[in-house]
């Protein structure tokens, strides 16, 4: 059986119709093709799913859209804004210091780490390196210790108070 | 070859290639891929551990609407396996199951609810066999065999060899030592699960998209057992997210997605659920160790005989190749007079170990340093100085006849010692802190293939447009260690061009020369010695057009920044891309190749191909770690480590790479376990945790702070003197640990992994017994080691 949803996604609006029984996780990658969000386990337990749900982190795996009607979704695909400038398309400054940093090197875990990090820095954008562990804590990631993401995630911060006290 | 301090890119630390696609989502991995009319595929796997198959029906699957194509064994039943003389495996059980899990049929529905529910109406008749789930169980059981080809029984495969004489060594020893330890098996747990796209074209050419650290392998695995000509099939390894050694053997799924989409004339997906990536494994074998020891009061090493058994599981996957490296590498960190090395490989009805990062090599480096842990203390001497003293000097062959090119452990213990304090930290040790040191070596590639042949083990083919893109066309994948970005950045150092000018096309048969692949640590010294090949001849034709143009002696010219410019950096004359236009007017399309075949460094008795590589990486590890003397609940502070990588081609994907491995040997170290259901029960064979929840890995909070020091020795054999990075870093990790809990609480735990469960017992039985002497009151680990006879070891002169 399918039902007709209306999804708020990267300030799009889409409307289509899905099996009632698929997870956001599924309809994202499945029915909408937005396949930067990944899946590693399906049960919630690695966190390589995640995307931002007004501003919160959220397991796509473990949600059914129908719950997020209305809401603010915001993928990895969403995560760089056009820069208002130019064409180019802006990747967020927690991107270019993943890249930088070598905090990808599989690049599997990165959308969801991504997201959660950008859920953190929006709140706190001079978290310590405590606060950076504890808040990506539910995203594994097997490549690389952590130590480059932590480090990406510290010099994002510093470019995102750089760019707000420029505003 | 540019000087060392001409570099513009080697041993800088650039962006990885695509490394931007993949913070942004946009990188392709295979699950990523939907093609028009693509059908999904779900594989039935046996709920025994062990069972013949008395027989399938898949019509009821057939009938339900969306279930457009079935199969079983029958329809794939030719025998693969990943090397020669392991071919043990087909891609659907035929007549009998040897796991739980082991696929008996496979479903290819419109989507993938259709393709799970109609697994359910796969019926399915089995006879229960009786299961073998131990070493010991497989060393007793004669009569029931998983595989009749076994060497004994269920015993896989015998190995015995003796480099000198032993028993002479240990009668010249003033300390002997005979110890047992164990270390237990482990996955890879890589964040993407398998999968696999198949779709046959048209013109009749089949395509797999898979995530392969080897897609070599694979294409010649398919051509095998879909009985097809390789000219026919194309794989390509989409970027792979997460190996670890546990996507480097071809699989069911992928033979299993390409005969569907043969049947059913529809582009095929098959995504492995994560507890069918627990159950695929090809992880960290189980090894128990049996140690014999005997060292001369200064410390040097008479005798060294090791004796393994492997818990290999339900087929032999690299298993032959990791018994053999269970002995290999213990000879070319300290000099060894005499080593003798046995090994059985046992065959039971669990999934099939294989290669994890470090194959076959941490469980007996975990007791070999340990061990001299031991030794250090009976001599009342430093294990940092014990160590130092009797090193496996450069230019030298060890016991076993494997040549060491370059030894800079010498260098990473001094260096990881300075920086942590070693020496006065163990003499003034807080109560419940303790430190602990250890060293490894490991190779950096195979000295030989998979399979018998003297063909390049990699290749590279460059093209230069007149735009003066340069595309590098190589089989090897980059599965997150960086191996695209040290092709680019090998390229543009030997054209003296900007980075973003070369381009990458890997992996795919279709385009791209042969490499064997992304495992054993090769592709770094490999294939950077094939692009360095490749690219010297374009180079010349670029100079010497533009001498002739330039009226400038070629000699006089070089190419730096994008620029041809006298060599003497006076003067720049052209552009990269005018020099480019020059040379395809002179010598017309611009193009060429370059391969690499390791050198044969090996002795040559029989056993003598696992072990030897053009060079060996070192590594030298502290530990420093905080432990509760009352619950054995513990920490790792902080781990220094220091890495000979020869010379870092890009030093900031090296330092991740040490990060990467320090982290997950700290994961096996402290808490990770594949591990089943024992008995004969119904469930006996099922595996006990196989969820990212249950089986458990370090999180973000459990990392200590890693200090990365890299070591250069300039090796003769690697690319600009390199070594590898992927794996050697991984094997002092939890010997060190080991160490450390020792030097902080008393209590040895010679087995891995060391929970706090398990160090509580220890002290539980240092405050009962009162009296602790050397560690062995304290002492966890195995206490029992089967009574097995070996065969007659086959005995090698030492090299002169």
């Amino acid at each position: 059986m399918k039902q007709l949803l209306t999804l708020q996604i990267n300030n799009e609006t889409y409307e289509f119709w899905a099996s009632i029984h698929k997870t956001l996780l599924e309809v994202l990658r499945e029915d909408l093709r937005l396949t930067g969000t990944k899946h590693g386990c399906e049960l919630g337990e690695c966190g390589a799913c995640t995307v931002l749900i007004n501003g919160e982190p959220i397991l796509s795996c473990l949600i059914l859209p129908v719950e997020v009607q209305g809401k603010e979704i915001m993928t990895i695909e969403g995560l760089a804004q056009p820069d208002k400038q130019g064409s180019d398309c802006k990747a967020h400054p927690l991107q270019t210091a993943f890249a930088k940093e070598g905090a990808s090197q599989c690049g599997y875990c990165s959308p969801g780490m991504l997201m959660t990090a950008k859920a953190l820095l929006d709140k706190n954008s001079n978290p310590d390196r405590k606060e950076i562990r504890e808040a990506l804590s539910g995203n594994l990631c097997r490549c690389t210790g952590y130590a480059k993401i932590v480090e990406a995630v510290e010099q994002a911060a510093e470019q995102v108070r750089e760019l707000t006290a420029t505003l | 070859m540019n000087k060392k301090e001409n570099f513009q890119w080697i041993g800088k630390s650039w962006t990885q290639v695509g490394g931007l696609a993949k913070a942004k989502g946009e990188t392709v991995y295979a699950d990523d891929i939907f093609l028009p009319r693509m059908l999904y595929a779900k594989m039935l796997g046996s709920p025994h551990a062990h069972a013949l198959i008395k027989s399938i029906d898949v019509s009821p699957a057939l009938e339900r609407p969306g279930v457009i194509a079935a199969i079983t064994g029958k329809d794939l039943p030719v025998p693969y396996g990943i090397l020669p003389v392991s071919q043990d495996e087909t891609a659907l059980c035929v007549d009998k199951v040897r796991m739980v899990g082991d696929p008996v049929a496979a479903v290819a529905a419109i989507d993938e609810e259709t393709a799970e529910a109609a697994l359910e109406d796969i019926v399915v008749e089995y006879e229960p066999l009786p299961s073998i789930l131990s070493i010991e169980e497989g060393l007793a059981e004669e009569k029931v065999q998983i595989h009749q080809y076994a060497a004994q029984g269920n015993i896989h495969k015998k190995v015995a060899l003796e480099f000198g004489d032993t028993e002479s060594g240990f009668s010249q020893a003033d300390h002997l030592r005979e110890e047992l330890f164990y270390y237990e098996g482990s996955t890879h747990l890589p964040l993407e699960q398998h999968s696999a796209v198949a779709q046959l074209g048209s013109n009749n050419r089949l395509t797999l998209w898979s995530s392969t650290q080897t897609p070599h392998y694979v294409h010649r695995t398919l051509s095998k057992v879909l009985e097809m000509p390789a000219s026919r099939i194309r794989v390509i390894a989409t970027p792979v997210g997460g190996g670890f050694g546990g996507k480097t053997d071809p699989f069911q799924h992928e033979i299993v997605v390409c005969k569907l989409a043969m049947l059913s004339g529809r582009p095929v997906k098959l995504t492995l659920t994560r507890e069918e990536v627990f159950y695929t494994h090809r992880g960290r074998h189980p090894v128990l160790m049996w140690v014999r020891a005997g060292i001369k009061s200064d410390g040097s090493i008479t005798a060294l005989h090791f004796r393994n058994f492997l818990d290999g599981g339900a087929y032999g996957s690299y298993g032959v190749a990791s018994t053999f490296y269970t002995g290999a590498l213990q000879t070319v960190t300290y000099p060894i007079a005499n080593y003798k090395f046995e090994a059985m490989r046992v065959f039971t009805n669990k999934a099939p170990c294989g290669p994890k990062r470090g194959h076959g090599t941490p469980q007996p480096r975990f007791a070999l340093e340990v061990l001299l842990d031991k030794f250090s203390e009976d001599l009342g001497v430093n294990p940092a100085e014990l160590r130092l003293r009797h090193l496996v000097p450069s230019n030298s062959k060890t016991v076993n006849h494997l040549t060491v090119t370059t030894n800079g452990l010498d260098e990473c213990i001094r260096k990881v010692t300075l920086a942590s304090k070693f020496g006065m930290k163990r003499k003034n040790m807080l109560p419940e802190k303790g430190i602990g040191l250890a060293c490894s070596s490991y190779l950096s590639g195979a000295g030989l293939p998979i399979y018998w042949n003297k063909m390049p083990h990699s290749g590279v083919q460059i093209k230069i447009d007149r735009g003066g893109g340069v595309t590098v066309f190589c089989g090897s994948v980059d599965i997150g260690q960086g191996s695209d970005s040290i092709l680019a950045g090998i390229v543009a150092e030997e054209l003296g061009i900007h980075l973003q000018h070369v381009i990458i096309v890997t992996a795919d048969t279709d385009l791209t020369p042969v490499d064997l692949g992304s495992y054993s640590s090769r592709v770094t010294l490999m294939t950077g010695n094939a692009a360095i090949e490749a690219v010297k001849p374009l180079r010349e034709q670029i100079l010497s057009a533009a001498s002739e143009v330039l009226k400038i002696e070629v000699e006089d010219l070089t190419i730096k920044n994008d620029k041809i410019s006298l060599k003497d950096g006076s003067r720049e004359l052209t552009t990269f891309v005018e020099a480019v236009q020059w040379a395809e007017t002179k010598y017309g399309t611009l193009g060429s190749v370059g391969s690499y075949t390791p050198p044969r460094h090996g002795g040559d008795y029989k056993g003598s191909g696992v072990g030897p590589s053009p060079n060996y990486s070192y590594s030298a590890c502290v530990a420093e770690v905080s432990c509760d003397s009352e619950s054995g609940w513990y920490s790792v502070d902080k781990i220094w480590i220091a890495h000979d990588i020869g010379q870092a081609i890009n030093e900031k994907l090296v330092i991740g790479q040490v990060e990467g491995s320090v982290y997950m040997g700290l994961g096996e170290a402290m808490m990770e376990e594949q591990v089943y259901r024992p008995g004969k029960s119904d469930i006996g064979g099922l595996h006990k945790n196989p969820s990212m929840l249950d089986y458990k890995s370090p999180t973000s909070l459990d990392m200590p702070e890693i200090e990365t020091i890299l070591v250069e020795t300039n090796d003769p054999e690697g690319p600009y003197g390199a070594k590898e990075a992927g794996q050697g870093p991984l094997l002092p990790i939890m010997p060190a640990i080991a160490n450390a809990i020792y030097n902080a609480v008393g209590v040895r735990v010679d087995e891995v992994p060391i929970t706090p469960e398990k160090i509580y017992k220890g002290l539980q039985n240092i405050k009962s017994a009162k009296k602790a002497k050397n560690g062995e009151i304290g002492r966890i680990g195995p206490t029992k080691f089967p009574d097995v006879v070996f065969p007659e070891p086959v005995y090698v002169e030492p090299p002169q």
